[in-house]
Protein backbone atom coordinates (compact mmCIF):
# COMPACT_ATOMS: atom_id res chain seq x y z
CA UNK A 1 0.00 0.00 0.00
CA UNK A 2 2.44 2.16 0.97
CA UNK A 3 4.32 1.74 -2.12
CA UNK A 4 1.35 2.74 -4.24
CA UNK A 5 1.00 5.93 -1.95
CA UNK A 6 4.29 7.03 -2.92
CA UNK A 7 3.65 5.80 -6.49
CA UNK A 8 0.80 8.19 -6.71
CA UNK A 9 3.04 11.27 -5.09
CA UNK A 10 5.86 10.65 -7.40
CA UNK A 11 3.60 10.66 -10.44
CA UNK A 12 1.47 13.81 -9.41
CA UNK A 13 5.02 15.50 -8.67
CA UNK A 14 6.13 14.55 -11.83
CA UNK A 15 3.04 15.75 -13.62
CA UNK A 16 3.19 18.93 -12.05
CA UNK A 17 7.32 19.28 -12.70
CA UNK A 18 6.18 18.92 -16.34
CA UNK A 19 3.39 21.36 -16.33
CA UNK A 20 5.76 23.57 -14.92
CA UNK A 21 8.37 22.99 -16.96
CA UNK A 22 5.98 23.40 -20.52
CA UNK A 23 4.74 26.76 -19.22
CA UNK A 24 7.91 28.20 -18.97
CA UNK A 25 9.30 26.87 -22.04
CA UNK A 26 5.67 28.33 -23.27
CA UNK A 27 6.30 31.96 -21.84
CA UNK A 28 10.12 31.41 -23.18
CA UNK A 29 8.44 31.43 -26.67
CA UNK A 30 6.67 34.15 -26.01
CA UNK A 31 8.98 36.70 -24.82
CA UNK A 32 11.72 35.44 -27.62
CA UNK A 33 8.51 36.47 -30.16
CA UNK A 34 7.75 39.46 -28.16
CA UNK A 35 10.57 41.11 -26.59
CA UNK A 36 11.73 44.08 -29.14
CA UNK A 37 15.34 43.83 -29.47
CA UNK A 38 18.30 40.96 -29.35
CA UNK A 39 19.50 41.33 -26.58
CA UNK A 40 15.72 40.99 -24.36
CA UNK A 41 15.08 38.07 -26.87
CA UNK A 42 18.26 36.03 -25.49
CA UNK A 43 17.21 36.89 -22.08
CA UNK A 44 14.22 34.71 -22.86
CA UNK A 45 16.32 32.04 -24.58
CA UNK A 46 18.47 31.80 -21.53
CA UNK A 47 16.79 31.73 -18.33
CA UNK A 48 13.08 30.27 -18.41
CA UNK A 49 14.27 28.19 -21.10
CA UNK A 50 16.95 26.19 -18.76
CA UNK A 51 14.57 26.72 -15.50
CA UNK A 52 11.60 24.98 -18.03
CA UNK A 53 13.93 22.28 -19.26
CA UNK A 54 15.10 21.12 -15.72
CA UNK A 55 11.87 20.88 -14.56
CA UNK A 56 10.75 19.07 -17.42
CA UNK A 57 13.66 16.44 -16.88
CA UNK A 58 12.95 16.02 -13.57
CA UNK A 59 9.19 15.26 -14.34
CA UNK A 60 10.90 12.80 -16.45
CA UNK A 61 12.77 11.39 -13.85
CA UNK A 62 10.13 11.09 -11.10
CA UNK A 63 8.27 8.67 -14.18
CA UNK A 64 10.85 6.84 -14.75
CA UNK A 65 12.44 5.73 -11.71
CA UNK A 66 15.78 3.92 -13.52
CA UNK A 67 18.80 4.52 -12.80
CA UNK A 68 20.29 4.42 -16.28
CA UNK A 69 18.25 6.81 -17.63
CA UNK A 70 17.97 9.36 -15.16
CA UNK A 71 21.97 10.06 -14.81
CA UNK A 72 21.30 11.01 -18.87
CA UNK A 73 18.98 13.50 -17.58
CA UNK A 74 21.48 15.06 -14.81
CA UNK A 75 24.48 15.27 -17.51
CA UNK A 76 21.77 16.84 -19.92
CA UNK A 77 20.53 19.75 -17.51
CA UNK A 78 24.63 20.25 -16.29
CA UNK A 79 25.59 20.68 -19.36
CA UNK A 80 22.40 23.00 -20.11
CA UNK A 81 23.18 24.91 -17.51
CA UNK A 82 27.13 25.45 -18.42
CA UNK A 83 26.39 25.74 -22.48
CA UNK A 84 23.28 28.14 -22.50
CA UNK A 85 24.79 31.51 -21.01
CA UNK A 86 27.99 31.05 -23.23
CA UNK A 87 25.93 30.21 -26.47
CA UNK A 88 23.79 33.69 -25.21
CA UNK A 89 26.88 35.68 -24.41
CA UNK A 90 28.50 34.74 -28.04
CA UNK A 91 25.00 35.93 -29.42
CA UNK A 92 24.32 38.72 -27.28
CA UNK A 93 28.20 39.98 -28.32
CA UNK A 94 28.31 39.57 -31.91
CA UNK A 95 24.53 41.39 -31.86
CA UNK A 96 26.08 44.14 -30.04
CA UNK A 97 29.07 44.71 -32.62
CA UNK A 98 27.09 44.33 -35.47
CA UNK A 99 24.71 47.19 -34.04
CA UNK A 100 21.63 45.00 -33.85
CA UNK A 101 20.75 46.64 -30.54
CA UNK A 102 18.40 49.17 -30.59
CA UNK A 103 20.13 51.80 -27.88
CA UNK A 104 16.84 53.76 -27.76
CA UNK A 105 15.31 51.50 -25.49
CA UNK A 106 18.42 51.50 -23.20
CA UNK A 107 18.35 53.18 -20.32
CA UNK A 108 22.07 53.51 -19.88
CA UNK A 109 24.92 51.83 -22.61
CA UNK A 110 28.13 51.72 -20.34
CA UNK A 111 29.64 49.70 -22.97
CA UNK A 112 28.97 51.84 -26.16
CA UNK A 113 30.16 55.07 -23.95
CA UNK A 114 33.50 53.12 -22.33
CA UNK A 115 34.00 52.09 -26.26
CA UNK A 116 34.09 55.41 -27.06
CA UNK A 117 36.51 56.46 -24.51
CA UNK A 118 39.06 53.76 -25.06
CA UNK A 119 38.84 54.95 -29.04
CA UNK A 120 39.80 58.38 -28.28
CA UNK A 121 42.64 57.41 -26.40
CA UNK A 122 43.87 55.10 -28.59
CA UNK A 123 43.97 57.63 -31.29
CA UNK A 124 46.30 59.88 -28.79
CA UNK A 125 48.82 56.54 -28.48
CA UNK A 126 48.22 54.40 -30.80
CA UNK A 127 50.96 51.58 -29.28
CA UNK A 128 50.02 51.97 -25.85
CA UNK A 129 47.52 49.62 -24.11
CA UNK A 130 46.86 52.48 -21.40
CA UNK A 131 46.46 52.12 -17.51
CA UNK A 132 44.84 49.72 -16.30
CA UNK A 133 41.70 51.65 -14.06
CA UNK B 1 52.81 31.17 -10.66
CA UNK B 2 52.94 27.60 -8.79
CA UNK B 3 56.40 26.41 -7.69
CA UNK B 4 55.81 23.16 -8.98
CA UNK B 5 54.17 23.56 -12.84
CA UNK B 6 54.51 20.54 -13.50
CA UNK B 7 53.15 18.56 -10.47
CA UNK B 8 50.09 21.48 -10.18
CA UNK B 9 49.46 20.68 -14.09
CA UNK B 10 48.84 17.26 -12.84
CA UNK B 11 46.64 17.56 -10.04
CA UNK B 12 43.95 19.64 -12.91
CA UNK B 13 44.05 17.24 -14.96
CA UNK B 14 43.12 14.55 -12.64
CA UNK B 15 40.18 16.92 -11.99
CA UNK B 16 39.47 16.60 -15.66
CA UNK B 17 39.54 12.65 -16.38
CA UNK B 18 37.95 12.46 -13.13
CA UNK B 19 34.89 14.33 -14.67
CA UNK B 20 35.29 12.99 -18.11
CA UNK B 21 35.33 9.59 -16.57
CA UNK B 22 32.14 10.38 -14.59
CA UNK B 23 30.20 11.76 -17.68
CA UNK B 24 31.24 8.91 -19.91
CA UNK B 25 29.66 6.49 -17.07
CA UNK B 26 26.48 8.66 -16.74
CA UNK B 27 25.96 8.35 -20.75
CA UNK B 28 26.08 4.31 -20.48
CA UNK B 29 23.96 4.82 -17.62
CA UNK B 30 25.12 2.23 -15.30
CA UNK B 31 28.34 1.61 -12.72
CA UNK B 32 30.56 -1.49 -14.24
CA UNK B 33 34.18 -2.06 -14.22
CA UNK B 34 33.85 -1.97 -18.12
CA UNK B 35 32.39 1.08 -18.23
CA UNK B 36 34.81 2.67 -15.72
CA UNK B 37 37.69 1.96 -17.51
CA UNK B 38 36.54 2.49 -20.96
CA UNK B 39 35.78 6.23 -19.60
CA UNK B 40 39.16 6.24 -18.23
CA UNK B 41 40.81 5.33 -21.41
CA UNK B 42 38.87 7.92 -23.62
CA UNK B 43 39.27 10.66 -20.43
CA UNK B 44 42.94 10.10 -21.23
CA UNK B 45 42.92 9.81 -24.82
CA UNK B 46 40.79 13.31 -24.34
CA UNK B 47 43.11 15.12 -22.09
CA UNK B 48 46.63 13.71 -23.57
CA UNK B 49 45.28 14.32 -27.42
CA UNK B 50 43.67 16.87 -27.68
CA UNK B 51 45.43 20.19 -25.09
CA UNK B 52 43.36 23.03 -23.88
CA UNK B 53 44.75 25.89 -22.33
CA UNK B 54 45.69 25.02 -18.33
CA UNK B 55 43.28 27.19 -15.73
CA UNK B 56 45.42 28.35 -13.15
CA UNK B 57 43.37 27.70 -9.96
CA UNK B 58 44.86 28.61 -6.87
CA UNK B 59 41.89 28.40 -4.78
CA UNK B 60 40.48 25.99 -2.44
CA UNK B 61 37.40 24.20 -1.97
CA UNK B 62 34.97 25.64 0.68
CA UNK B 63 32.04 23.34 1.42
CA UNK B 64 30.25 26.26 3.52
CA UNK B 65 30.65 28.78 0.96
CA UNK B 66 29.81 26.66 -2.10
CA UNK B 67 26.63 25.50 -0.61
CA UNK B 68 25.24 29.29 -0.08
CA UNK B 69 26.58 29.70 -4.10
CA UNK B 70 24.85 26.56 -5.00
CA UNK B 71 21.61 27.30 -2.91
CA UNK B 72 21.59 30.90 -3.44
CA UNK B 73 22.17 30.03 -7.50
CA UNK B 74 18.85 27.39 -7.55
CA UNK B 75 16.53 30.49 -5.86
CA UNK B 76 17.80 32.93 -8.14
CA UNK B 77 16.91 30.61 -11.12
CA UNK B 78 13.12 29.85 -9.99
CA UNK B 79 12.98 33.94 -9.40
CA UNK B 80 14.80 34.83 -12.47
CA UNK B 81 12.74 32.61 -14.65
CA UNK B 82 9.77 33.31 -13.31
CA UNK B 83 10.34 37.15 -13.65
CA UNK B 84 10.95 37.06 -17.50
CA UNK B 85 7.86 35.11 -17.97
CA UNK B 86 5.77 37.52 -16.56
CA UNK B 87 7.14 40.27 -18.55
CA UNK B 88 7.14 38.09 -21.60
CA UNK B 89 3.82 37.75 -20.78
CA UNK B 90 2.55 41.02 -19.85
CA UNK B 91 -0.14 42.49 -22.23
CA UNK B 92 1.83 45.67 -23.98
CA UNK B 93 4.92 46.04 -21.61
CA UNK B 94 7.89 47.23 -23.15
CA UNK B 95 11.39 46.70 -20.70
CA UNK B 96 13.88 49.43 -20.61
CA UNK B 97 17.06 47.59 -20.53
CA UNK B 98 20.46 48.84 -20.11
CA UNK B 99 24.19 47.75 -20.36
CA UNK B 100 25.91 48.46 -17.40
CA UNK B 101 30.12 47.93 -16.77
CA UNK B 102 30.77 46.18 -13.44
CA UNK B 103 34.61 46.36 -12.42
CA UNK B 104 34.90 42.57 -10.67
CA UNK B 105 37.46 42.79 -7.60
CA UNK B 106 39.25 39.51 -8.45
CA UNK B 107 41.75 39.29 -11.66
CA UNK B 108 41.10 35.47 -12.24
CA UNK B 109 40.19 33.93 -15.24
CA UNK B 110 38.12 31.44 -13.76
CA UNK B 111 36.40 33.73 -11.17
CA UNK B 112 35.14 35.94 -13.87
CA UNK B 113 34.09 33.26 -15.97
CA UNK B 114 32.11 31.56 -13.25
CA UNK B 115 30.39 34.56 -12.37
CA UNK B 116 29.64 35.86 -15.46
CA UNK B 117 28.27 32.18 -16.44
CA UNK B 118 26.33 32.32 -13.17
CA UNK B 119 24.89 36.27 -13.81
CA UNK B 120 23.60 35.40 -17.00
CA UNK B 121 21.34 32.90 -15.48
CA UNK B 122 19.90 34.49 -12.30
CA UNK B 123 17.78 37.79 -12.54
CA UNK B 124 17.56 40.91 -14.78
CA UNK B 125 21.20 40.10 -16.04
CA UNK B 126 22.77 38.53 -19.61
CA UNK B 127 26.94 38.97 -20.24
CA UNK B 128 27.57 41.37 -23.12
CA UNK B 129 31.18 41.77 -23.06
CA UNK B 130 34.19 40.17 -20.92
CA UNK B 131 36.81 42.13 -20.74
CA UNK B 132 39.85 39.91 -19.23
CA UNK B 133 42.46 42.08 -18.74
CA UNK B 134 40.79 45.04 -16.52
CA UNK B 135 38.40 42.06 -15.16
CA UNK B 136 35.26 44.38 -15.72
CA UNK B 137 32.05 42.45 -17.36
CA UNK B 138 29.43 44.53 -19.28
CA UNK B 139 25.84 43.29 -18.99
CA UNK B 140 22.92 43.86 -20.31
CA UNK B 141 19.95 44.19 -18.09
CA UNK B 142 15.98 43.42 -19.28
CA UNK B 143 14.31 45.32 -17.43
CA UNK B 144 15.89 48.24 -15.07
CA UNK B 145 12.52 48.86 -13.07
CA UNK B 146 12.37 45.65 -12.01
CA UNK B 147 15.99 45.29 -11.01
CA UNK B 148 15.50 48.24 -8.77
CA UNK B 149 17.58 50.70 -10.93
CA UNK B 150 21.00 50.27 -12.12
CA UNK B 151 22.61 50.39 -8.66
CA UNK B 152 21.11 47.50 -7.74
CA UNK B 153 21.94 45.48 -10.66
CA UNK B 154 25.32 46.19 -10.59
CA UNK B 155 25.50 45.63 -6.56
CA UNK B 156 24.05 41.92 -7.69
CA UNK B 157 26.62 40.98 -10.02
CA UNK B 158 29.10 41.95 -6.84
CA UNK B 159 27.67 40.17 -4.43
CA UNK B 160 27.63 37.13 -7.16
CA UNK B 161 31.05 37.60 -7.46
CA UNK B 162 31.15 37.44 -3.53
CA UNK B 163 29.78 34.00 -3.36
CA UNK B 164 31.54 32.64 -5.90
CA UNK B 165 34.49 34.11 -4.12
CA UNK B 166 33.78 32.78 -0.83
CA UNK B 167 33.06 29.15 -2.59
CA UNK B 168 36.16 28.90 -3.95
CA UNK B 169 39.10 31.59 -3.81
CA UNK B 170 41.98 30.94 -1.33
CA UNK B 171 42.67 33.47 1.67
CA UNK B 172 45.50 35.01 0.10
CA UNK B 173 42.92 36.03 -3.27
CA UNK B 174 40.28 36.98 -0.50
CA UNK B 175 42.59 39.38 0.88
CA UNK B 176 43.43 40.74 -2.59
CA UNK B 177 39.76 41.02 -3.58
CA UNK B 178 39.08 43.19 -0.62
CA UNK B 179 36.57 40.91 0.73
CA UNK B 180 39.19 39.46 4.24
CA UNK B 181 38.52 36.40 5.87
CA UNK B 182 35.45 36.21 7.39
CA UNK B 183 35.75 34.89 11.02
Amino acid sequence: MTQDQWTIVADVASAVCLLGGAFLAFAAGVGVLRFPDLLARMHAGTKPQTLGLALVLIGLALRLRSGGAVWALVLVAVFQMLTAPVAAHMVGRAGYRTGKVRSDLLVVDELTSDQERAQVRDQGRPDDDGPRD
Amino acid sequence: MSLHPRRHRWRTQWATIVWLTVVWVFLWGDLSVGNVLAGLAIALAVTTGLRMAPIAFHGRFRPAGFLHLLGRFVLDLVKASFEVSLIALRPRYVPHGAVIGVQLRSHSDLYLTLTAELSSLVPGSLVVEAHRLTGVLYLHVLDVRQSGGIEAARQAVLDQEERVLRAFASDEELDAAGLGVRA
